[in-house]
């Protein structure tokens, strides 16, 4: 099972005055099972990205395949590709429609065609996962505060149990616990079923957190592409794409400059708190 | 005179059915009570579905009392011939970017609420240069909206506001969709305008690093404020946060976690340079 990205780019607005190419000469392999975080400052590009992996965009140039198939064959079938890489968008409410909230969340696995009983218990769960206070279940999707409708929308993939699963930026309105109990919830199914999950974010300090892979977008192109703690430590150069390292993660490094020779490396509170602790531990024997 | 004074404001979401008979009722709002001098920065924290939209909304008279009374820079918001004056002295940035942008080119939008109150157009054209400069898209200028991606709207609708040049600003989560960078532009830029011309702030966020510079912190649950103070006074209180779904700054968390691991830390601290400093000593 995989995802491959094959000399991939994207225009919008080809020849045009506005032509802006979104993707460049993009190659990647996405492999059964991976845990990414996929990062980039602004219009780099990374929502274009994603959008070729369950087939809602055509590359002008290049190929995808997933488990050997090129996409854009004839015979593949891409509403069956869009019921195993199951996508939260950016913007949730885009992505709510139906009458009630439950309704909402049935939808992905009704299309999969599902069984009735097998779809309610899946979008309840579903909920009860997410997070969705029971009073909210049977009330519109529109009568729901921000974080309440992006917990909606995430439920609503879930409960497809998609074989890759893509979140566009779904923490963003989350409240901090929120943000937590959502992130623990996906890396707990990652780990029980052993899908592919894409993450999309603009929080350093969730991705260092919680993914295994970090790929980096700049200009439509791929800058980085390796693990957390070997990224951030561009994070000079990190900055002068609009990224950032976690804020723990400068903290060594000012420690370091102070004299204070640290592992500068920890991208997470976790491990920034061993790495002072074995220093000063260390000192503190001395 | 206060530039925002919430006294005891009442919200309620009423849900009827075809017939006009109420099924639901939904208290957004219970009693709240917030007063802003003019000038400061303050800031709103609190879980989802606390009431931080409901109560932003009353503040440019979006939405009107059950109960209670929102007076702004000493107007009522619910004299409705007052309607004009209260939304020109209190601007709002939604969280989602993609229903505030209106005109069909960016400098347009931007220009369009200048233009509705009938500011003459050299001075118009002034004001969106300056604004669209300050959050970064003047070389966006001639592109349309809708082919930006979310960030970039985000700062358009930013650029919108500023250009109005309101006494007051209210930010409803408008940085949730930026990236670290824009984030700071933001940020940089609504400070500026506080400073500069003294515009009082009001943001609403669930990034808690974004404001340890705030004058003062409201903590919402359940429709009313729940804890209040300095960002200082308020970080030291990281359990009593915890409760309330809310989390403190990532350095402030590891100088929490430091401390218990037995090292003497003070409480609340904020910034690396603090925390720092505390560990050389
Ligand atoms: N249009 C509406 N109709 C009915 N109920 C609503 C409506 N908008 C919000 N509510 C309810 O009012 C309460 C407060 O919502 P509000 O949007 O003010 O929360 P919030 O603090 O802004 O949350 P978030 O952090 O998720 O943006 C919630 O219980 C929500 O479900
Ligand atoms: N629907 C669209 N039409 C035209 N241009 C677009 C559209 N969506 C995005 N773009 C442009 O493509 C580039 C990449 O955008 P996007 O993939 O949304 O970036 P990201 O998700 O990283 O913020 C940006 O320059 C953006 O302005
Ligand atoms: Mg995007
Ligand atoms: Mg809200």
């Amino acid at each position: 099972m995989s995802l491959i990205l094959d000399h991939v780019s994207h225009w919008y607005s080809r020849d045009t005055a506005y032509e802006v190419k979104a993707l460049d000469d993009v190659e990647l392999t996405i492999g059964d099972g991976e845990f990414i975080g996929l990062i980039g400052h602004t219009g780099s590009g990374k929502s274009t990205l994603i959008q070729h992996l369950n087939g809602l965009l055509k590359a002008d140039e290049g190929n995808i395949y997933y488990n050997g198939q090129d996409i854009y064959d004839k015979d593949f079938d891409l509403r069956e590709l869009r019921t195993q890489v199951g996508m939260v968008f950016q913007y949730p409410e885009h992505q709510l429609f139906e009458e009630t909230v439950f309704k909402d969340v049935c939808f992905g696995p009704k299309n999969q065609g599902l069984p009735e009983r097998e779809m309610t218990l899946r979008a309840y769960e579903a909920l009860k996962n997410v997070g969705l206070p029971e009073k909210c279940f049977e009330i519109s999707p529109f009568a729901l505060s921000g974080g309440q409708k992006r917990r909606a929308a995430i439920a609503g993939v879930l409960a497809m149990k998609p074989a890759v699963l893509i979140l566009d930026e779904p923490t963003a309105g989350l409240d901090p616990r929120g943000r937590d109990e959502i992130l623990d919830l996906i890396e707990e199914m990652h780990r029980h079923y052993g899908n592919t999950v894409i993450l999309v974010s603009h929080s350093m300090e969730d991705v260092a957190k919680y993914v295994d892979r970090i790929i980096v977008m700049d200009g439509g192109r791929v800058r980085f592409d390796d693990a957390p703690r070997e990224v951030f430590r561009h994070y000079r150069e990190l900055e002068e794409i609009g990224l950032a390292a976690p804020q723990v993660t400068y903290f060594l490094h000012e420690l370091s400059r102070r004299g204070i020779p640290v592992d500068t490396d920890a991208t997470t509170v976790e491990e920034a708190r061993d790495a002072i602790l074995n220093y000063f531990g260390r000192a503190g024997r001395r | 005179m206060k530039i925002v004074e919430a006294k005891n404001v009442v919200y309620e979401y009423i849900k009827r059915d075809e017939e006009g008979n109420v099924e639901s009722i939904e208290k957004a709002l219970d009693h709240m009570n917030l007063v802003v001098e003019p000038g400061q920065v303050i800031a709103i924290l609190g879980q989802n579905g606390s009431g931080k939209s409901t109560f932003a909304k009353h503040l440019n008279a979006l939405l009107l009392p059950s109960e209670g009374s929102v007076l702004i820079d000493g107007l009522n918001v619910e004299e409705e011939r007052k309607l004009n004056a209260i939304r020109q002295r209190a601007g709002m940035v939604f969280q989602n970017p993609d229903n505030q942008i209106i005109a069909a080119v960016v400098q347009e939008d931007v220009g369009f609420g200048p233009e509705n109150i009938g500011i003459p157009a050299d001075e118009i054209w002034k004001r969106v240069e300056k604004s669209l400069r300050s959050v970064g898209m003047w070389k966006y200028r001639t592109h349309s909206p809708n082919k930006l991606s979310g960030g970039q709207k985000q700062r358009v609708a930013i650029a919108g506001v500023m250009a109005m040049e309101p006494k007051c600003v209210i930010l409803d989560e408008a940085t949730a969709m930026l990236d670290p960078n824009g984030r700071r532009e933001v940020k940089d830029a609504i400070m500026d305008l506080n400073r500069r011309k003294g515009v009082t702030i009001i943001w609403i966020t669930h990034f808690m690093e974004e404001v340890i510079d705030a004058d003062y912190i409201y903590v919402m649950d359940a429709g009313k404020v729940v804890m209040e103070g300095t960002p200082h006074a308020i970080f030291s209180r990281v359990d009593e946060l915890q409760e309330h779904r809310l989390d403190v700054p990532q350095i402030t968390l590891l100088a929490h976690e430091l401390k218990q691991a037995g090292m003497p830390l003070p409480d609340g601290i904020l910034t690396i340079e603090e925390l720092a400093d505390a560990l050389r000593k």
